[in-house]
C-alpha cells in the first residue's frame, strides 16, 4: 500500500496519501480545516458552494474547489517536486471573503429569530472566513414559501442553494421528492409541485442543511441549542439501537437528534426516533392504579397496588412475566430473578414468536449490520426494511446503488431500491437449496432474516429452512427484530420452555412489563408495568406507573447483538418509578427480596452472570448452530410482515400526535 | 428574468403523437443502456412543439418513459428558457430579437407593436389566445435585423409595416420565411443593384430551397 501513496505538501507539510482522495479529505487527514456547506462525507460530491476554495501552485492560476479535486489530478512541479496545496494563502482568504459575501448577499439577516442560531454553519464560517461588512445595498431576493410536511419546516429565503437536502432525499432515502428548479439567482429548492415529503428519513434533511432553511416544525421557536442539556442515549423504537441524543430543557425534552455510529445508523435517523418526543408527555400513566370490583381503574397508592398483588400472589401464585419491546435489560434481569424466585415463568417472545433460545447465531446474526456494505448479493426474507428499520433500509440502498443485488422473499413492497422478487414463500428458498445452483458461488452473500419468518405457527421449522439455505450458499445472517428488547432478553433467557401460549394459560398473574401490542386472556390476573396508557393499561387489574426510556438509564441489545448503554436524560414522571426499581420493590412484598438497592449493584450482579453484555458497542461472534430437517408443510405459507404501518408501532409513538398525523397522511396517500 | 413555474391551468393528459412517439423512441436508442435520461431535452422539445409548451401532464409522460422522477424532468424544464411553462398562442409565439443589433434597427417599434396588439406582457397570450410574444436575447441573424422567430422560422428585415403585415398572415396561416425584404441572403443591400448580376428569380432564394425540402411543404 505504501507505493500507492501519492505525496503533496499542504501548507508547509509533506504527507503521503492515497491518490484517490480529495484534497479536502487529505487536508482534514491532517487537521487542516477547510470551510464547506455543500461538500457532505456520507453524499455526493456536488462542488457548487466554493466555500472550500484552495490555492493549487503551478496549477490554474484560480483557486480549486478542494472537495471536487483529487489528489492524483495534481500536477508536480517544474522539477518533479510533489504538488503544493495553500489552505490558508493570500489568495484563498480573499476568494473565500468573496465567496462568503456572494452567499450573504441574498441570506436574510434573520439570526435573531432563526431556529438554526448557535448551531448555524454559516454563522460560524461568516464570523471565521468572511468580513464584517457588507457592500449589498439591492433588495434581497425573496422566495415563495414551501410546506413539506408536519415535519420540515422550511424557510426558503435563508437557502443557499447547497443542494444537501436534494442529494439526500435522492441518493440516502431513494425518494427523488425534492429538486433545484430554474437557474443562476432564480433558482430554488423545492419539492416537486409543493408536495410533501414522504420518506421516513426526511427528519435528516434538517441536519444536514447548513443554514436555517429546513428546521424541525415540532421543535420550532421553542429553545435555543445552549440552553440545552445534552445526554447520550439509545434509540429504541426498532431494533437498530440508533445512537441518539436527547436535547432536554428542565424536565422536557426538546429535541431527539442522532449521533453518529458508523456500525449502526452512520449518521442518520427515522422519523419515528426523531419525532416521538411529544408523545412522552402525553398519556403518561404518573400513579399507580387497581382496578375495583366494578371492573373501574381507581388511583390509588404505591402500597395498595403492592397490597392487591400480595394479596393475589398469596392465593395463587403461578406468575408469569411478559417483556415489551421497549424494555431495558437491567428490567428484564431483575424480572426474571423475581420470576425465578417465585418459581414463575419468563417470556420474551410474545405471540408464540419463534425464536430458538441459546442459538445467538441465529437470533442476534452471524455478522454485524455493517457488513451489508460489504456483501454482494442480498437476500431479504420476511420483512419490509423500509417499514421495521429505515436506516437500515438506507444502508441496504447504499449497498445497491454500489452494485448489489437485491432479492426479496416475502410481500412486494416498495423499498426504495430495486429488488428481484423471488417469490412469497419459502419454497422459494427450498428450490435455490436444491438446485445447487452455482450462481451464487464466491460472492459476498447476506441474508437479511425479517419478522416474517419468526412470527408464523411453524416458526421453528421455518427458521430451518433459512438455516439450510444460509448453509448452502455459504451467506452471512442479520436477524432484523422490531422490538428493541428482543435480543437482550433472548441474551438472558428470559424464556419458558413451554413457550407463550401454554406459560400464559399456566400462569395465574401476569406481570406485563410494558406489552401492549397483543391481547391477553380475559381470567388472568394482569399487573402491567409501563409508562402509557396504551392497551396494557387498559386491560391490566393493577397499573404501576414507570419510567419511559429517556427517564432511566439503561442497557439495550441490539438486532445485532451489540450492547449499547442509553443514560438517563430527564426527570421521572408524577409518581412513575424506575423499572428495575418496581421490580425490587415488589421483590421485598413478595418476601424474596432481590440482593441490589441500586442500579450500579444491579448491573454488577448482572456483568457477574452475563459478562457478554458488559462488552459495550461490541459485537460478538456468534457460533452456529447447524440446522436440522424440515418438512415439506412450512414452504407453503406466504411470508407476512410484521408492521403495516412504520408510525404507530409501539405506546410512545400511538400516544405522539406527530406520529398520528403521519400515519394518516401516509394512509391518504396509500389509498 | 424571473424564475418560471409551472401554469396553473393544467391539461388532463399528454401523449405523443404516432409520429413524435416512434421519433421518441429511437431518440432514446441513442444513447447507452442506462443512460436513456439523456434523451430528456429532445424529448421535452418535441412535446413543445407539439403542444405549444410543456405541461405537467407532459413532465410526467417524459418522466415515466426515461424512468426519471418526474422532479428531475421539471428541473431541465424549468432550466432552460426555450421551454415554455405556460401555454402560448395557439398560432404562433412570436420571439422578438431586442439584442442591440436588432435593437439599432427598430426592435424596440416592434415590441410596441406587440404590446398594442398582442398584450402587454411578455408570454401572455392575447384575448383570443392566438399570438404571444417575447423578447428574446440574440438569436443570430444581426445583418437581417430586426428578426422575429417563429417556431423554427425566421422573419427577417422587418419594418413596423412589414411586421404589422406579418402578424396578420400568421393569423390566418403560414407565411413565407425569411427576408421581408426579399433579401437573398445576408449579402448587403442593394447589393445585386450594384452588382451586374441580376438575380430576380432568386430572391429569398435561400428560404425558397429550404421550403422545398422542408416537411412543412410535404405536409401541405
Amino acid at each position: 500500500m505504501e507505493d500507492n501513496l501519492r505525496k503533496i505538501i499542504i501548507d508547509g507539510e509533506e504527507i503521503g496519501v492515497n491518490p484517490a482522495m480529495t484534497i479536502l479529505q487529505a487536508c482534514e487527514y491532517i487537521d487542516k480545516e477547510i470551510p464547506r456547506f455543500c461538500y457532505h462525507e456520507r453524499l455526493s460530491i456536488a462542488g457548487n458552494c466554493r466555500m472550500c476554495l484552495v490555492e493549487v501552485v503551478g496549477g490554474p492560476p484560480k483557486p480549486m474547489a478542494s472537495c471536487a479535486l483529487q489528489v492524483k489530478d495534481l500536477r508536480p512541479g517544474p522539477n518533479g517536486e510533489p504538488p503544493t496545496i495553500k489552505t490558508n494563502s493570500k489568495m484563498v482568504k480573499k476568494a473565500r471573503e468573496g465567496v462568503m459575501e456572494f452567499l450573504l448577499i441574498n441570506h436574510p439577516l434573520d439570526c435573531p429569530i432563526c431556529d438554526q442560531g448557535g448551531e448555524c454553519d454559516l454563522q460560524d464560517q461568516a464570523l471565521a472566513y468572511g468580513v464584517d461588512f457588507s457592500r449589498y445595498i439591492e433588495p434581497k431576493r425573496a422566495v415563495v414559501d414551501l410546506d413539506l410536511g408536519p415535519l420540515v419546516e422550511t424557510h426558503m429565503t435563508r437557502c443557499i442553494s447547497c443542494t444537501r437536502c436534494v442529494r439526500f432525499i435522492t441518493e440516502v432515502a431513494g425518494m427523488p421528492e425534492m429538486g433545484q428548479i430554474g437557474r443562476g439567482e432564480n433558482s430554488e429548492i423545492t419539492s416537486y409541485l409543493g408536495r410533501t415529503l414522504e420518506s421516513e428519513l426526511q427528519g435528516n434533511i434538517i441536519d444536514l442543511c447548513p443554514v436555517g432553511a429546513l428546521t424541525s416544525k415540532p421543535y420550532a421557536f421553542t429553545a435555543r441549542p445552549w440552553e440545552l442539556s445534552k445526554t447520550n442515549s439509545i434509540d429504541v423504537m426498532d431494533a437498530l439501537g440508533s445512537n441518539i441524543r436527547i436535547d432536554s430543557k428542565g424536565k422536557k425534552i426538546m429535541r431527539i437528534i442522532p449521533r453518529n455510529h458508523d456500525g449502526i445508523n452512520e449518521e442518520w435517523l427515522s422519523d419515528k426516533s426523531r419525532y416521538i418526543w411529544d408523545g412522552l408527555n402525553k398519556q403518561r400513566l404518573d400513579i399507580p392504579y387497581v382496578r375495583d370490583n366494578n371492573g373501574r381503574l381507581k388511583p390509588c397508592s404505591w402500597n395498595e397496588a403492592f397490597d392487591v398483588i400480595t394479596h393475589k400472589f398469596n392465593e395463587s401464585p403461578n406468575i408469569l412475566a411478559l417483556a415489551g419491546d421497549l424494555i431495558n435489560i437491567e428490567t428484564l434481569f431483575s424480572a426474571k430473578e423475581l420470576a425465578s424466585n417465585l418459581g414463575g415463568r419468563t417470556e420474551c417472545r410474545i405471540a408464540d414468536t419463534c425464536i430458538p433460545p441459546n442459538d445467538r447465531g441465529l437470533y442476534a446474526g452471524t455478522v454485524p449490520i455493517a457488513e451489508i456494505s460489504n456483501s454482494e448479493i442480498i437476500f431479504i426474507i420476511g420483512s419490509n426494511p423500509r417499514i421495521e428499520a429505515p436506516v437500515l433500509n438506507a444502508r441496504i440502498r447504499n449497498s445497491w446503488l454500489r452494485g448489489a443485488e437485491v432479492n426479496l422473499v416475502g410481500e412486494n413492497s416498495d423499498l426504495t431500491y430495486e429488488y428481484n422478487h423471488v417469490g412469497t414463500s419459502l419454497s422459494e428458498l427450498d428450490k435455490i437449496i436444491k438446485s445447487k445452483t452455482k450462481l451464487f458461488a464466491n460472492k459476498r452473500i447476506l441474508i437479511i432474516l425479517g419478522q416474517g419468518v419468526f412470527y408464523r405457527k411453524d416458526g421453528y421449522e421455518a427458521l430451518e429452512v433459512v438455516k439450510k439455505f444460509k448453509e448452502s450458499l455459504n451467506a452471512d445472517l442479520i436477524s432484523l427484530h422490531v422490538s428493541a428488547s428482543r435480543v437482550g432478553a433472548m441474551d438472558l433467557n428470559f424464556v419458558s420452555d413451554p413457550g407463550y401460549s401454554s406459560s400464559i394459560e399456566w400462569s395465574d398473574i401476569i406481570l406485563n412489563i410494558g406489552m401492549d401490542e397483543y391481547d391477553l386472556p380475559k381470567d388472568k390476573f394482569v399487573i402491567y408495568q409501563g409508562s402509557h396508557g396504551d392497551r396494557g393499561a387498559n386491560r391490566a387489574d393493577v397499573i404501576l406507573p414507570s419510567c419511559a426510556f429517556p427517564e432511566e438509564s439503561g442497557i439495550y441489545v441490539n438486532t445485532e447483538g451489540r450492547p449499547q448503554i442509553s443514560l438517563k436524560a430527564c426527570e421521572k414522571i408524577g409518581e412513575a418509578r424506575e423499572n428495575w426499581a418496581i421490580i425490587r420493590a415488589l421483590s421485598e412484598k413478595l418476601n424474596c427480596t432481590l440482593k441490589y438497592d441500586n442500579l450500579i449493584q444491579l448491573r454488577e450482579k448482572l456483568f457477574l452472570e452475563h459478562p457478554n453484555l458488559s462488552l459495550f458497542n461490541e459485537v460478538k461472534n456468534n457460533n452456529w448452530i447447524n440446522s436440522l430437517k424440515y418438512s415439506k408443510e412450512c414452504l407453503k405459507f406466504d411470508l407476512k410482515n410484521i408492521w403495516q404501518d412504520h408510525y404507530l408501532t409501539n405506546p410512545i409513538a400511538r400516544s405522539s400526535t406527530i406520529m398520528a398525523e403521519l400515519s394518516k397522511n401516509k394512509q391518504k396517500k396509500n389509498k | 428574468m424571473m424564475l418560471r413555474r409551472i401554469d396553473k391551468d393544467q391539461p388532463e393528459t399528454f401523449a405523443f403523437s404516432k409520429s413524435n412517439l416512434s421519433w421518441a423512441k429511437k431518440q432514446i436508442l441513442k444513447y447507452p443502456k442506462d443512460r436513456q435520461q439523456s434523451a430528456v431535452i429532445p424529448l421535452l422539445y418535441r412535446a413543445q412543439e407539439q403542444e405549444g409548451w410543456i405541461s405537467k401532464p407532459a413532465i410526467e409522460f417524459i418522466a415515466k418513459m426515461l424512468k426519471m422522477a418526474p422532479i428531475r424532468v421539471y428541473e431541465v424544464a424549468s432550466f432552460y428558457f426555450m421551454f415554455h411553462l405556460s401555454p402560448v398562442g395557439k398560432k404562433a409565439h412570436i420571439q422578438v430579437c431586442g439584442t442591440t443589433p436588432c435593437m439599432l434597427r427598430g426592435s424596440e417599434k416592434l415590441i410596441e407593436i406587440c404590446k398594442q396588439r398582442i398584450s402587454k406582457h411578455q408570454k401572455e397570450p392575447c384575448s383570443k389566445g392566438k399570438l404571444s410574444w417575447e423578447e428574446v436575447e440574440c438569436i443570430g441573424a444581426c445583418s437581417n435585423s430586426p428578426v422575429v422567430q417563429v417556431g423554427s422560422d425566421y422573419y427577417e428585415d422587418l419594418s413596423e409595416e412589414s411586421f404589422s403585415h406579418l402578424l396578420d398572415e400568421l393569423m390566418e396561416g403560414y407565411p413565407e420565411p425569411g427576408s421581408q425584404k426579399k433579401r437573398f441572403s445576408s449579402e448587403p443591400e442593394g447589393f445585386f443593384n450594384s452588382s451586374k448580376v441580376k438575380i430576380e428569380e432568386n430572391r429569398n432564394a435561400s428560404v425558397k430551397l429550404f421550403l422545398k425540402t422542408s416537411l412543412r411543404e410535404k405536409n401541405k
